[in-house]
């Protein structure tokens, strides 16, 4: 596993291309859809280069300015960020074709340039080795974020977003106080090197406690979660996709980082202490969503308990518990991305969402529906799909270090979503009392949604290609010496 | 304990009284000065710790690091307030309305 | 405002919550004062590079040399507000709006001479405190005082003119540092002898960029146009 520099810098352009094509979209306001989509493809072809570039010749970093760390600020690319590249890029790219359906003029123009920056920072941040550049980039993903639910307009969505922003802005504050510390405990900011220079003492373990808290607070976990289904139902759908899919993923990805490279191991305590809110998270979040009478809140509320699975890790300390939680990032951003876009689709048809007024939608939009149910076979894990490889790996994890509680959990979560899934699909087979008026879908607003779904699908059926990019470079690889056979 | 450890402490301080305002007080706009306030507290422990000793210089990346701080904290500001603008436009309260709408 | 008293939670949990906040201090002071003397690697590399950075003052060469990539996406940051702000909707603030007398003579001795100051300032950066951010802070200290006064840019420059205004920043750091990658190097590694002119002229757009963003700021919206309403 070694370390090289090759000739093309493909980590840079991942974040240089987007960023450059929301400046073109902010001072060409009148063609920023057409630049819009040419940027969402164009990035493809670096993430690529950086795919390619870590499965054939291992780690790569770059170091931005020449300087290296810990002076200057470096870029880490393994198998992990590269394959978070991978997925934004995946779903990014079939967001992007939805949302140039969706938006009409005036607000796409501001749409595009919002969307191609929080992607930019989003690549950043996946990339990033230094704890006060990820700070910038947390603070970045959350306006951009707060920036495109208030996109909407209307009562719900501004204070939706005021309710995020309100709550991102603790979260990063709560992380910066443990950069501080962290700083002037050890004086540098690079990760490697504090992961080198890391001892237990006081001032770590309360660095530890404070950026958790904060990235729990930015990730929604219960009882974190308050803010999330009020943000992610009232954004415009191709933002909903976009959150839920995407931008919690980037804080629990820093999580996840943090503590298998930076921080000493905390004991069995607080990893416990996760799982358990993780359970809750899978059980409350599915109670409330089988409650709710909209759509969007449903699929809101299926987000906050389908991330509480990604918790269940950490008291099951060994590798094949982190491969697993990687790859339900990775289902649950294609499946929840499509199940987004097909409710779009569906409030776009009807101008509503209330879930018992689906009026035979199977048969009026059958594209929007099988998307629906398909990306709800990920959700519920059943084969042959994404989510059920995650389920499997995580369950066979349980099963191997012997602590069933969570068996009961994850099957639990299965079925209630299946409650939930089912529950949808059945009224949308039956007829409506109250009818209203519909319009026509754009077809590749429907495809699109079909797309992803499908791209949920076939991550069941290609385990073995994203499981292998994962380990290149894991940082639970070096766990395998230390963990009980 | 040197005055710039006090620094720090006070910093702390601010922290923890912006937090505690933050959930306390109802008001938007007083929940933003809440932040701010957070954000000053975290930029003092920064910058007191880095301070000078009796040797050497002061540490010029705290200080680097709270210059950009205190720019992203005014960017976010500034967003806060105008959705403060829009949503008393829209809603007529100037406090976050409670989730019983959205059941 | 109205509702002076109103709390958000009821008096038993204000207790209650009194109780963890003072937990949570005790618990962040003990850290805080637990920390060992000063780690100084950082700040020793920051000194023995300093020479090679193209400026004097070691902040400045932190800002942009060293570790500019957060200076670079700290800009961002800034552009990032200000197109939000502008996609909540049009400015509540009406052109012209009865300007004082008293500042606004005191405006026109002013402004100008805040404008030096920020000119100096941005000058100053490169061996003494000062740089772009506090040069730009200052512009804009000058267009708010301006706007308060009612003065307005004319129509025409406030489309595509103001918006080249505001992207030079963000966008002059990214032209450079793309254009130093063919010389043999990284993203943003500036040639050390070109370093101090590089760093001049991304500062200068940046000011001009950070100046421009903050007073569209304060406007709180976009300006629109006739036609536009």
């Amino acid at each position: 596993m070694g370390i090289s520099t090759v000739s093309i810098p493909w980590a840079i352009w991942t974040i240089l291309l987007p960023l450059a094509g929301s400046l073109l979209c902010f001072l060409l306001p009148r063609r920023a859809a057409l630049l819009g989509q040419a940027a969402a493809f164009s990035i493809v072809v670096p993430v690529a280069g950086l795919g390619w570039q870590v499965a054939t010749h291992g780690i790569q970093r770059y170091a931005v300015g020449g300087w290296g760390a810990p002076l200057g600020i470096d870029l880490y690319a393994d198998g992990l960020s590269s394959l978070m590249l991978i997925m934004t890029a995946l779903v990014g790219l079939g967001i992007s074709l939805y949302a140039s359906a969706y938006f009409e003029r005036r607000k796409a123009q501001f749409f595009w340039p919002l969307w191609l920056f929080l992607w930019a920072v989003l690549n950043a941040l996946f990339l990033s080795g230094d704890i006060f550049n990820l700070y910038v980039t947390l603070e970045l993903l959350g306006l951009a974020a707060v920036a495109l639910v208030a996109l909407a307009g209307g009562a719900d969505a501004l204070t939706g977003a005021m309710r995020y922003l309100l709550v991102s802005l603790l979260g990063s504050l709560c992380y910066l106080l443990g950069v501080a510390l962290l700083y002037h405990a050890f004086g540098t900011l690079d990760i490697i090197s504090l992961g080198r220079l890391m001892m237990p003492m006081p001032a770590v373990w309360t660095a530890m406690g404070l950026m958790t808290a904060g990235l729990l607070l930015k990730t929604a976990l219960f009882p974190l979660h308050f803010w999330l289904p009020p943000a992610h139902a009232s954004a415009p759908a191709p933002v909903s996709a976009i959150l839920s899919a995407l931008v919690v993923k980037a804080s629990f990805y820093l999580l996840l980082r943090l503590w298998l490279d930076l921080f000493p191991e905390p004991g069995a305590a607080p990893r416990l202490l996760l799982g358990v809110l993780g359970a809750g998270a899978i059980l409350w979040g599915s109670l409330q969503a089988l409650r709710q009478k909209r759509l969007k809140l449903l699929v809101a509320y299926s987000t906050v308990a389908q991330l509480g699975y990604l918790f269940l890790a950490f008291p099951l300390l060994i590798s094949a518990a982190w491969n697993a939680v990687v790859y339900f990032v990775l289902s649950h951003a294609l499946a929840k991305s499509a199940m987004f876009l097909a409710v779009g689709n569906i409030l776009y048809f009807g101008g509503h969402d209330r879930i018992d007024e689906l009026d035979r939608i199977v048969q009026r939009l059958p594209l929007t529906m099988t998307a629906f149910a398909i990306a709800g076979i990920s959700i519920i894990g059943l084969p042959p799909s994404g989510g059920f490889v995650a389920k499997w790996l995580l369950l066979e994890a349980a099963f191997s270090s012997g602590q069933w509680g969570w068996v009961l959990v994850v099957i639990s979560g299965s079925l209630l979503a299946a409650a939930y899934v089912f529950k949808v699909i059945g009224f949308a087979f039956t007829q409506a009392k109250v009818l209203h008026e519909t319009r026509a879908v754009p077809t590749i607003m429907e495809w699109t949604a079909l797309g992803l779904a499908l791209a949920a699908l076939a991550l069941g059926l290609m385990a073995p290609l994203p499981l292998e990019l994962m380990d290149i470079g894991a940082p639970w690889v070096t766990l395998i010496g230390e963990e009980l056979p | 304990m040197t005055p710039f450890t006090l620094y720090a402490l006070t910093g702390i301080g601010l922290f923890v009284l912006g937090l505690y305002s933050l959930i306390v007080q109802a008001h938007l706009i007083r929940k933003v000065i809440a932040l701010n306030i957070m954000g000053s507290g975290v930029f003092l422990v920064l910058v007191g710790l880095g301070g000078p000793t009796s040797n050497t210089m002061p540490d010029p990346v705290p200080q680097a690091m709270v210059l950009t701080g205190i720019v992203v904290a005014i960017a976010a500001t500034a967003l806060a307030l105008t959705l403060i603008l829009r949503i008393q436009a829209e809603t007529g309260r100037t406090d976050l309305a409670e989730h019983s709408s959205q059941h | 405002m109205s509702d002076v008293d109103h709390k958000a939670l009821p008096k038993p949990f204000q207790y209650v919550l009194l109780v963890l906040m003072s937990a949570l201090a005790s618990g962040l002071g003990y850290a805080v004062l637990s920390l060992p003397d000063q780690a100084i690697e950082l700040k020793g590399l920051v000194e023995a590079n300093l020479h090679a950075s193209g400026v004097r003052n070691p902040v400045t060469a932190v800002l942009l040399n060293f570790r500019a990539y957060d200076t670079l996406l700290e800009m961002a940051v800034l552009l990032l507000a200000l197109i939000g702000v502008w996609s909540l909707g049009a400015t509540p603030m009406r052109r012209g709006a009865d300007p004082e007398p008293v500042l606004s003579a005191l405006v026109h001795g002013l402004a100008p001479m805040m404008i030096l100051v920020a000119g100096y300032l941005l000058w100053a950066g490169a061996h003494a405190p000062g740089g772009a951010f506090q040069a730009g802070a200052v512009l804009a200290a000058s267009g708010v005082l301006l706007l308060l006064t009612g003065k307005r840019l004319t129509t025409r420059l406030m489309g595509r003119p103001l918006r080249i205004v505001l992207l030079t920043g963000l966008g002059a750091f990214i032209t450079v540092g793309v254009i130093v990658i063919p010389a043999g190097g990284m993203f943003l590694q500036y040639p050390s002898d070109l370093a101090a002119g590089l760093i001049l002229f991304i500062e200068a757009a940046a000011t001009l960029s950070i100046g421009a963003i903050l007073t569209a700021l304060f406007l709180g919206g976009r300006v629109v146009s006739g036609e536009e309403r």
